[in-house]
């Protein structure tokens, strides 16, 4: 059971988020060509180490978060936004 | 009889005596027995029967390592097979059975597999029956005969008929064990404010502390535990979970938890997943049997299993019993034993011991005997002698006994480490896999650590529970961590040279010594290898007790030291978990929520039968009378097609979609357009995923400028949800688009039929329901019977038709209202049944088509995809593969012989060649009232280019059916559209 500290809702199982793929691709233009797609769609590493994923905390704010978990340890360093004006909105001080 | 009960001593209450029966048989026990406890002391000895050779066996342990007396608990539906006599806490009542004989336990007929052991030593299976030789059919012959013939216990096929609970759990810190190092982490930790959980699998609290008779820390262990106890309840911030079970770590600092509730407390287990900012395991430890002929004879024990019924339970496993030892810890077990008179002599494989162990035994009378180590039990079914020489097997004499005591050295408990990846060291000095490094919060303290004495336990358990509060920032007493050991006359490592007869290593499967050193000579001496050869360290008991022992014996085998030859990783469970606990409350109708459309009770009070689809129930047909699915679907497609039907569609996922760029979204995300869709229209859409296959479709509505109400399929509504949010936030954050599910905010309604618009418009204010004024794809909001509503004129059953929807809390009179109407024109209900039929009529695609396979070209539908704008999938809809011709595409189907039927699923192969994967298959198939004869949709290689007006065969091997069907353009019912137009 991995707890993932969203940054909008706090520390929660992460039996609440549901997975969303490798946050390293990056997704090209809608009209690039069918290489570039292929990369993006079906190119993976497997990297051993720290990997930047995608997860959606579906079960809970519904963000979709970037967070940085080590493959071979389970150690999760960093949790952000995937929208990087959510992440200005939350550091923001409250009013 | 040999076990009895001593007349003092014990922390049993003889005040209180429990009744139970074993076999049919009545026996008495007293309140603080375990099971194991109370059979000794009411003499049994003979309780189950092995695994393979059907071996009497008797009480092996005091513990969670029992190999041999596996037992089911209870009768019926409750009956649970495997359960370790010696872990089951004795209640007034228990019925307890022997497992695995026939016709009794004490004749055994399967007892007759001893005579063939030589056939059934290691690899038997593989060699007789999948080996070279044997046909490939052998062992599914066999299989079956072999299963019944080994085997453990049965269990119930009847539905339980208890109630489990699962719970939620956080602490700062989790320790595991209540012995003296997991005591005292608690009370540390406990007393500089954390908030603890202290789990302990017995009923009482203490451990090993619980049989030992040395003092602690100045104090008798009993008053030590007290002492601790006293406080433990004092504290408020920390929890204790008596009878409980960590039976995996696992990442992120959780842990699963079984605990058996104490009787009469409602439910039987609770499952709890606790996650504790940090963990002290103090799991204790467990000793290892020694390898002799006839090892696993009942009264043949272990050394301290011995100690705890006569210190704990108070009660002599025999009354000469003989104790062989291979290290220091026996020699309490074995004062402790003689001083109540029932142990006569101790044997030590060591040359020499230390003065202080030899004037112990000279004080409580036992007869020492160095250089002398067993080499066989003798008796049947019990232990009644003992037959004992030096190493290599000389200098052999019989000595009688009736219980035989063993100690092989003690193996720390750290599968729970090892299950978190912790690879442990092997220290040669202790003979005992030490602790290896972690990064994780977990720390392994006291006898799991290698701390041999109790007080050593102790004070590691108090360092560790500093350790934990100085991690979480809050101050502790220094306290240092104990190095390990503790032995006074180094530990003689194993020597089996002598030994004769059947000497078991895994006494649960029944692998013996001769199978081990077989396995080694056949190239099976890796611990992995052996494990799957040899079934050594499988079955309940994990190789709690065999695991070392088998390394030793590998290590021999291969000459290398015990350190290289590795270990296999433990995985949970730790100890085995009922499912019952498990599932929890999440059975039955409580596993899944089940969603109720707005209207269900209006849809149930008109008599719908309901289904479930996913999560959804909902209203399959409306029977008339006596009317089965079949006759009603049919009537109710009747209505629709001449009069008008109404249906439930709320289930129907629904999005808004706002924004200054939602056309702009909705243009990439669907393969037409809406950019350019005008205000009051809607538009049929699909989308695709990135690779170019078909995701979900579904029509979406411009409300206004910055407006779009979308509605997905009822199955795909979730994922159109996330994947819409997952685009705006991951890819296009620069788009000014916002997404809400208002699935649940709208109760909608299709109205089908040549009376739809009447019916409507007698019903609605604010909306001109004409057909100038409200074209095909309009859309228009305004009232309806005062509440407000948006409909569209949107079609799925090919009939002129409208979707309506109104506020949820509006949809069971919505309901009410349409079908009153409905009726009034001659028309009615429709459910899913009829709804489906309709929509195969018309050769619109459903969830059968949109399988995640399909393109939108194989679904004849490539006409669709705008060319003026990229969109998702774009590119790779294009790739060769998914543009080949002769890819499986979308037909009709009807059969060749009008009348004959056939059904969905269904191969479609050429005429005269029904084997193989033919060439496509039947996705969806019903009866047509309108044509008069069947109709289906399916997929084809090559499509209709290829096949439109040819036949082929619908094969059903299942049912043993094929029909001839001809293919056919998916459009059979008013192909042009002059009905939904009209």
């Amino acid at each position: 059971m991995l707890r993932i500290i969203c940054p909008f809702c706090g520390e929660r199982d992460h039996s609440e988020f549901t997975y969303g793929g490798d946050a390293t691709v990056v997704y090209p233009d809608l009209s690039a060509p069918v290489g570039a797609w292929i990369n993006a769609v079906y190119v993976r590493s497997n990297p051993k180490g720290p990997h930047r994923e995608r997860w959606q905390h579906s079960d809970g704010c519904r963000l979709w978060l970037i967070v940085e978990r080590d493959t071979m340890t389970h150690e999760i360093r960093r949790v952000e936004p995937a929208r990087a004006a959510i992440d200005t909105l939350l550091k923001e001080p409250a009013r | 009889m040999t076990g009895y009960r001593l007349k003092n001593g014990g922390t049993v209450d003889r005040g209180k005596i429990l009744a139970f029966s074993f076999d049919g048989k009545r026996l008495q026990g007293l309140e603080g027995d375990t099971l194991a406890s109370a059979l000794l002391g009411s003499g049994e000895r003979l309780v189950a029967r092995s695994f393979k050779y059907h071996r009497p066996r008797g009480i092996m342990s005091a513990g969670l390592e029992e190999a041999s007396a596996l037992v089911t608990i209870g009768n019926g539906a409750r009956a649970t097979p495997n359960s370790l006599a010696t872990a089951e806490e004795l209640v007034d009542g228990l019925e307890v059975h022997s497992q695995h004989r026939w016709p009794s336990l004490r004749f055994d007929f399967g007892a007759i597999n001893q005579m063939f052991a030589r056939l059934f030593s290691a690899g038997f299976y593989y060699k007789t029956f999948m080996g070279p030789g044997s046909s490939p059919r052998s062992w599914l012959f066999y299989e079956h005969f072999i299963r019944r013939a080994a085997g453990l216990g049965v269990t119930s096929r009847a539905p339980d008929p208890d109630h489990y609970e699962s719970c939620e759990g956080f602490c700062d810190l989790l320790v595991i064990g209540s012995g003296p190092a997991g005591l005292e982490a608690a009370r540390v930790a406990a007393e500089a404010g954390l908030d603890v959980v202290l789990v302990e699998r017995d009923f009482r609290l203490g451990g090993a502390l619980l049989y030992e008779t040395d003092e602690v820390e100045e104090e008798a262990p009993r008053a030590w535990i007290e002492d601790r106890e006293r406080q433990l309840a004092a504290a408020p911030n920390i929890r204790v979970l008596r009878r409980t079970t960590a039976f995996g770590l696992y990442d992120h600092g959780t842990a699963g938890l079984a605990e058996r509730v104490a009787p009469g407390a409602g439910a039987r287990e609770r499952f709890w997943i606790m996650r504790a900012k940090r963990i002290v395991v103090a799991a204790g430890a467990m000793e290892r049997p020694s390898i002799f002929g006839g090892n696993d004879r009942p009264g043949v024990m272990l050394a301290s299993a011995m100690r705890a019924y006569a210190n704990r339970w108070a009660v002599a496993t025999g009354r000469r019993i003989v104790m062989a030892t291979s290290n220091d810890s026996a020699y309490a077990a074995a004062c402790d034993l003689a001083r109540i008179g029932i142990l006569t002599t101790l044997l030590d494989s060591r040359a020499g011991i230390s003065h202080r162990l030899a004037n112990g035994c000279k004080e409580a009378g036992v007869e020492l005997r160095l250089e002398r180590m067993p080499l066989r039990a003798l008796g049947r079914p019990g232990v009644h002698a003992v037959e004992i020489g030096s190493s290599d097997g000389t200098k052999a004499e019989i000595i009688p006994c009736d219980a035989l005591g063993m100690s092989g050295g003690w193996s720390p408990t750290q599968h729970l480490l090892s299950q978190r990846g912790v690879k442990p060291a092997w220290n040669d000095a202790l003979a005992a896999f030490l602790p290896g490094e972690t990064r994780e919060p977990i720390r392994c303290t006291g006898a799991a650590a290698g701390n041999w004495h109790a007080e050593d336990c102790a004070r590691s358990g108090r360092a560790a529970g500093a350790e934990a509060v100085r991690s979480l920032g809050r101050s502790a007493p220094d306290e240092h961590f104990p190095a390990p050991g503790g032995w006074e006359t180094p530990f003689r490592t194993w020597s089996v040279a002598g030994i004769k007869g059947k000497a078991f290593v895994d006494l649960q499967n029944d692998v013996t010594l001769d199978d081990v050193r077989q396995a080694c000579a056949e190239g099976y001496d890796a611990p992995e290898l052996l494990k799957r050869y040899t079934t050594l360290g499988m079955a309940t008991d994990q190789g709690r007790t065999s695991a070392v022992n088998a390394l030793a014996l590998i290590a021999d085998a291969r000459g290398r030291p015990l350190a290289e030859v590795g270990t296999t990783t433990f995985r949970p469970p730790f100890a085995p978990v009922s499912l019952g606990a498990l599932a929890g409350m999440e059975r039955d109708k409580h596993l899944l929520p089940t969603r109720r459309s707005p209207m269900h009770d209006a849809l149930v009070e008109q008599g719908a039968r309901m289904l479930e689809t996913g999560l959804w129930l909902r209203p399959w047909f409306y029977p008339l009378g006596s009317e089965d699915v079949d006759q009603a679907y049919l009537r109710e497609m009747r209505l629709v097609r001449e009069a008008v039907g109404i249906c439930d569609v709320s289930t129907l996922g629904k999005i808004a979609v706002q924004g200054p760029d939602a056309g702009e979204f909705l243009d990439r995300v669907y393969v037409n357009a809406f950019k350019s869709l005008t205000v009051g229209k809607a538009r049929y859409g699909i989308m695709l995923r990135d690779d170019g296959i078909v995701m979900d479709d579904g029509t979406s509505w411009r409300l206004a400028d910055h407006e779009y109400f979308m509605t997905t399929t009822t199955a795909g509504a979730g994922k159109v949800m996330a994947w819409l949010e997952e685009l705006l936030e991951t890819r296009w954050p620069e788009l000014r688009v916002s997404v809400s599910s208002v699935t649940d905010q709208w109760a909608g309604a299709s109205v089908a039929g040549p009376q739809a618009r009447a019916l409507l418009q007698s019903m609605t204010s604010d909306v001109d329901m004409t057909n100038e004024a409200f074209p095909f794809m309009g859309v228009r909001e305004g009232r309806f019977q005062g509440v407000p509503c948006r409909i569209a004129r949107i079609s799925f059953s090919g009939e002129l038709a409208y979707e309506i929807y109104v506020p949820a809390d509006h949809g069971a009179s919505l309901w009410r209202a349409l079908s009153e109407g409905a009726k009034a024109r001659g028309g009615g209900a429709y459910g899913l049944e009829a709804l489906g039929a309709l929509r195969v009529e018309k050769g619109h695609v459903g969830g059968p088509e949109l399988d995640g396979r399909a393109t939108l070209d194989d679904l004849g539908l490539g006409r669709m995809a705008s060319a003026r704008k990229p969109f998702i999938g774009s590119a790779l809809r294009m790739r060769p593969d998914l543009q080949r011709k002769d890819r499986p595409q979308f037909v009709g189907l009807v059969p060749a012989t009008p009348g004959e039927t056939f059904k969905g699923g269904s191969v479609l192969c050429e005429v005269g060649d029904e084997t193989g994967h033919g060439l496509g298959w039947v996705t969806s198939v019903t009866e047509s009232p309108s044509l008069g004869h069947w109709i289906g949709l399916g997929f084809v290689r090559g499509g209709l280019e290829a096949w439109q007006g040819r036949e082929l065969i619908a094969a059903d091997p299942i049912r043993s059916r094929s029909t001839r069907v001809k293919i056919v353009a998916p459009h059979f019912l008013d192909p042009e559209g002059a009905r939904l137009h009209g």
